[in-house]
């Protein structure tokens, strides 16, 4: 039955999502983590999202280009980090500032993260309910006949 | 006389089918929402029931044919292809995302719906037979 599918693409849109919460806490947390050299500081870390299509059949490769194809949910390619410029600050009393005074401020911008955060939670319960959805329909299927 | 399962379920069989696997391609819509450039797509179902039905010649040529008697037959092999379309974006997203969550999630719901309706009147075909075979 192609209901159980449901559950795997509802499943990896969960696993993304909740690997870019997981991000957005790094980000947020990390958000005044100082530093003396630009090269040390703590950048801005960002999910990059993928569709999947079925790849693994048994006649090597699907039968289908992935433009005829529907996708089998989402993956993460890989997690990039931000290159927006990182923010010196003069603060010659900082214990980590370097020898002209300036300590380097992450590149992470904290509204941003948040509004990255609620989108994240957002789709995360979308596909929850896509998945309930799912489950009734499967359950109702088991009725069948009685 | 015997009881032909094909005659007596009639559409609804293939209609739950279909019904499942637009499931399927609704939700991976949703699950990637927030995928860069990817396109939302949806399967059509009346080309998907023209594609069935044999009327499309596109389909038929991704048809199994059956050269010899012992050659089983398939059937139910739902044509995606001959359905899969993508969607029109109302407002697509700056990173080329065509999914609008709204959109799909009433899809969804929809077809879950549907889902319930075709399974009832198939249920309803498996209890009039089963009233058929007892005779009470």
């Amino acid at each position: 039955m192609s209901l159980d599918k449901v559950f795997d693409i509802a499943g990896s849109g969960m696993s993304a999502q909740s690997l870019r919460l997981n991000t957005v806490a790094s980000n947020i947390a990390n958000a005044d983590t100082v530093s003396s050299s630009v090269d040390e500081t703590y950048r801005a870390r960002n999910p990059v999202f993928a569709t999947i299509f079925n790849s693994q059949q048994a006649a090597g490769g699907s039968l289908f280009s992935p433009d005829q194809q529907a996708g089998d949910g989402v993956s993460v390619l890989g997690i990039v980090e931000s290159d927006a410029s990182l923010e010196p600050r003069y603060e010659p009393d900082h214990p980590m500032a370097n020898e002209e005074g300036y300590v380097y401020y992450p590149n992470v911008n904290v509204v941003e993260e948040m509004a990255n955060m609620m989108a994240a939670s957002r789709s995360y319960q979308t596909n929850v309910e896509v998945m309930n959805t799912a489950k009734t329909m499967l359950q109702r299927v088991l009725t069948l006949g009685q | 006389m015997s009881i032909s399962f094909d005659n007596a379920l009639g559409l609804h069989e293939e209609a739950l089918r279909f019904r499942s696997q637009r499931a399927e391609v609704l939700a991976n819509n949703i699950a990637n929402a927030e995928t860069p450039n990817y396109k939302a797509r949806d399967l059509d179902f009346n080309a998907v029931l023209a594609a069935q039905q044999g009327a499309d010649a596109e389909s038929a040529a991704l048809a199994v044919s059956r050269t010899d008697q012992q050659h089983i037959a398939i059937d139910g092999l739902i044509d995606q292809v001959a359905g899969l379309r993508y969607r029109n974006a109302l407002q697509p997203a700056v990173d080329g995302n065509t999914v609008d969550s709204e959109v799909e999630k009433a899809a969804y719901t929809q077809n879950a719906i549907d889902f319930q309706a075709s399974f009832t009147f198939l249920n309803s075909k498996f209890k009039g037979l089963m009233t058929a075979i007892k005779g009470e």
